[in-house]
């Protein structure tokens, strides 16, 4: 086929829609291992669009290129779970079986490697993604069977299957997850029962939003209900690119049904026709699966037009892929994601929930929000209010990852402490626990009583765990490149603070610092946490400002003993000098009194 | 409702309408809030950050919080003050802004600011990127060097010209301006010195040719009056004395 067809079929696909654009560069991405500069100019012909605005797009997204990739294009995740499992250690072994350097593709175009962002496998990592497709559990051997099979050529799909077995690893169930009601058993009830009574249901029930914020869903719902529009919105958050998260992951494999339908309860419930999934890029394999299970769905007569036999009840759902962009799990980026830009956050007022989606009432909830909703309209908000704490009521998905003996999903009542946690997932010696994510908070052992809840810890899911054997200063460094790497670039204090952080944190790291150097995070951090523009460059320097504050004696042990330290080595900047006079006494060098 | 409704900045009543942001209430009334990317005849941007205000407790910006009945706005605090500073000495170390030897100085809202801040050194490291400057256009030249992402021009080209000369690309650190002709240079753009666009940089990035020192140095906006009583640079575009 050639680009001129394949650009044709894929955008007819969308009615040529230019909203559609991150969807059509990600399949050409794909498709040719890049955006071709022919792509973009056919794109841009066709969309009425200029090519520096699609350049734009493209540069925006990680997973998206505009020159060549190897066509094997490796990415090993880079979560500090991953490191922790040795990730580091295998991205050299395989860059030198390779004879590949990290970043740049080889000479002839056959692969190239680099690290990407937390894949959402940390339970189960080493992760790594070649040509989008998940890999998990990565070890020297399979680091050595996948150099083989790139150096002979073979077709991903004709890889080893077992490479790219995801398991599911549900540790612990509690109500969401042991719910044994029927595919449609949510929708009947939202036809029985009556819109409104549904969305009282799901206020009483107290249930917040499950991806970090903890916005109140009914009210969402309600807000979203009351603005005046001829079009609505549902849209699920299936952008789960916090570190050390990954239960949507599961959500999304093993109950999917129930996810859409609580969507479809929500468009019942809000009056909207169309709702879509964003799913981040790095599951590209659960995407197919999902299809399949919208299709079910649909076939059931539990989406398309007049549900379950109500007139007038439409409403489908559409896939849409992000490409590599942490920052699009902010709702607001997320919408302009949806609608083919850069994902920058919106200002605030106004809200999706009367500004979303095409500038419409938009609701935005996580996967597991969305399942927890359907399972209210099924047994009622005091069924959900029977577990949890007063302000938190329900269950919890923790995704629990790091040093521990059982990582994988377990389900919670909110309310539940973190030494409970610890015990059950079999973490020893534990230093610290990482909680929320690299925007969250560093637990140490003197809080370890606290509880997961909206009122004491809060978390979208991500909970890791770091032993005595552990350097935090690993965990600070990791974070603080991550989110170098994340800030989308839109407000100065999270794109420069974010830079100078990381050259802070990795002066630190590399025993260059003192403690002027720990004052200048606590200044730079102060200053991102309270003048950025999004949550993304509010919370980034969490971590910092955390363990300087729990953990000071991680950043001591690394530390210079003066007030101020020079970024580089003083002494050995005077080595070219030495070299031109040919002097190398004492009198030369300068003092090492350390 | 009535425009009746006023708000405290630092202790003083200023009457807003609805609709409008902290920014344009207090434009409208003679205050001065420092600010880079925002220029009242454009949609406000909240991307420098340079007018963050504390409102009722919480730091915000003050070209986007729309304004609200009895709020307490503290616009120049010690605290609010000194975030300005540093923030406007992250664009310094972001970029090359070398002002003795810019064409601009003197008549830059980003020095302008600075003087006004009091802010006296960079502090930051440098970062001494490596950028460009693109002279191709007959009457315009571009330094990227001293670029500070307000994106007025992407604003004003888009908006008011309909022309899409300039867009965003790169993402974080690695943000940066590029202009939309074929090979990437203004002068094979569709951009002249007649547009909207080039006549809204608050920086010496977008900078007409051959009249730089026509006004010497010395002489111009900023050097006889602050900024906090003159303003942008842009609304004095056709003053004989900028």
């Amino acid at each position: 086929m050639s680009i001129e067809e394949f650009i044709s079929r894929i955008t007819a696909s969308a009615n040529n829609a230019p909203g559609h654009l991150l969807q059509y560069l990600y399949e050409i991405q794909y498709q040719y291992s890049h955006i071709p500069q022919r792509a973009i100019k056919l794109l841009a012909e066709k969309l009425s669009l200029t090519e520096s605005h699609i350049h734009g797009v493209i540069g925006f997204y990680t997973f998206l290129h505009d020159s060549p990739r190897g066509s094997y294009d490796v990415l090993i995740s880079d979560s500090i779970t991953d490191h922790m499992l040795g990730s580091r250690t295998l991205l050299d072994a395989l860059c030198t079986r390779l004879g590949v350097t990290p970043a740049t593709p080889r000479d002839d175009g056959r692969v190239s490697v680099d690290t990407t962002s937390c894949t959402g496998m940390c339970d189960q990592g080493p992760a790594m993604l070649v040509n989008g497709w998940t890999i998990t559990a990565v070890d020297e051997s399979r680091i050595d069977t996948i150099a083989d099979l790139i150096e002979s050529g073979t077709a991903v799909d004709q890889w080893p299957n077992e490479f790219f077995r995801v398991e599911d690893n549900i540790q612990r169930l509690d109500i969401l997850l042991s719910d044994d009601s029927s595919n449609g058993d949510a929708l009947r009830s939202l036809i029985d029962k009556c819109d409104d009574a549904v969305l009282e249901q799901i206020e009483s029930s107290g249930l917040r939003g499950r991806g970090g914020a903890g916005f109140n869903t009914g009210m969402k719902w309600r807000f979203c209900k009351q603005t005046e529009a001829d079009q609505r919105y549902v849209v699920c958050n299936a952008d789960e690119g916090e570190p050390g998260t990954f239960k949507d992951r599961v959500l999304l494999n093993a109950y999917a049904d129930k996810v859409f339908e609580g969507m479809t309860v929500c468009a019942g419930v809000i009056g909207a026709t169309k709702g879509y999934l964003y799913l981040r890029g790095e599951y590209r394999y659960l995407r197919a699966p999902l299809e399949q299970v919208l299709q079910k769905q649909r076939e059931a007569n539990l989406l398309g037009n007049n549900i379950l036999g109500k007139d007038g009840f439409d409403f489908d759902i559409e896939i849409h892929m992000g490409a590599g962009a942490y920052i699009c799990g902010e709702e607001s980026s997320l919408i302009e994601s949806l609608e083919g830009k850069r994902g920058i956050p919106r200002k605030r007022p106004p809200f999706p929930v009367t500004h979303g989606y095409q500038n419409k009432p938009t609701v935005v909830n996580n996967v597991e929000t969305f399942m927890a909703a359907a399972l209210i309209a099924i047994h009622g908000a005091d069924w959900f209010r029977s577990v949890g704490t007063e302000q938190s009521s329900g269950t919890k998905l923790l995704s629990i990852s790091g040093d521990c003996e059982k990582p994988g999903i377990y389900e919670y009542p909110f309310g539940v402490s973190i030494q409970d946690i610890l015990k059950d997932c079999g973490a020893k010696a534990t230093q610290a626990v990482q909680i929320a994510g690299a925007a969250g908070f560093t637990i140490p052992p003197a809080e370890f009583e606290r509880c997961i809840a909206f009122e004491d810890v809060s978390t979208g899911g991500s909970f890791m765990a770091f032993n005595q054997e552990r350097d935090l200063l690993d965990m600070v460094k990791n974070f603080a490149h991550f989110f170098l790497h994340e800030s989308c670039g839109f407000c100065t204090p999270c794109r420069v603070g974010s830079s100078l952080m990381k050259d802070l944190v990795d002066k630190v790291h590399a025993g260059h610092a003192g403690q002027y150097d720990l004052d200048e995070i606590q200044k730079i951090g102060q200053l991102m946490r309270s003048t950025s523009h999004c949550g993304l460059g509010t919370t980034a320097p969490n971590p910092m400002l955390d363990t300087l504050n729990k953990f000071p004696q991680i950043y001591e042990k690394h530390l210079k003993h003066s007030s101020y330290e020079p970024a580089f080595d003083l002494d050995a900047a005077l080595q070219d000098a030495r070299d031109i006079t040919g002097r190398d006494d004492a009198g030369a060098h300068l003092g090492t009194e350390s | 409702m009535s425009g009746n409704n006023t708000f405290k900045l630092d202790g003083k009543d200023i009457p807003f309408e609805d609709g409008d942001t902290i920014m344009d209430a207090a434009l409208r009334a003679g205050e001065y809030i420092p600010h880079l990317c925002h220029n009242p005849e454009f949609t406000p941007h909240g991307s420098c950050r340079v007018c963050v205000v504390n409102a009722n407790g919480r730091q915000i910006s003050a070209c986007t919080q729309p304004a609200m009945e009895n709020m307490e706005v503290d616009n120049t605090s010690d605290e609010i003050m000194g975030q300005r500073r540093a923030l406007l000495q992250m664009l310094f170390v972001e970029g090359n802004h070398v002002c003795p030897g810019c064409e601009k100085s003197g008549a830059c809202q980003l020095q302008a600011v600075a003087y006004y801040t009091n802010m006296l050194s960079p502090h930051f490291t440098h970062f001494f990127p490596q950028r460009s400057v693109d002279a191709s256009h007959a009457d315009i030249a571009i330094d990227f060097n001293r670029c500070i992402l307000c994106e007025l021009c992407v604003r004003a080209s888009r908006d008011v010209d309909h022309k899409n000369v300039f867009t965003i690309d790169g993402r974080g650190i690695n943000t940066h301006l590029v202009i939309n002709s074929p090979s990437g240079r203004l002068g094979d753009s569709s951009f002249a010195a007649s547009d909207k666009a080039a006549h809204v940089c608050p920086v010496g990035a977008i900078l007409p040719k051959h009249t730089a020192y026509d006004r010497p140095i010395g002489e111009r906006l900023y050097d006889k009056q602050p900024i906090s009583i003159v303003g942008d640079v842009a609304a004095h575009e056709q003053d004989e004395d900028r």
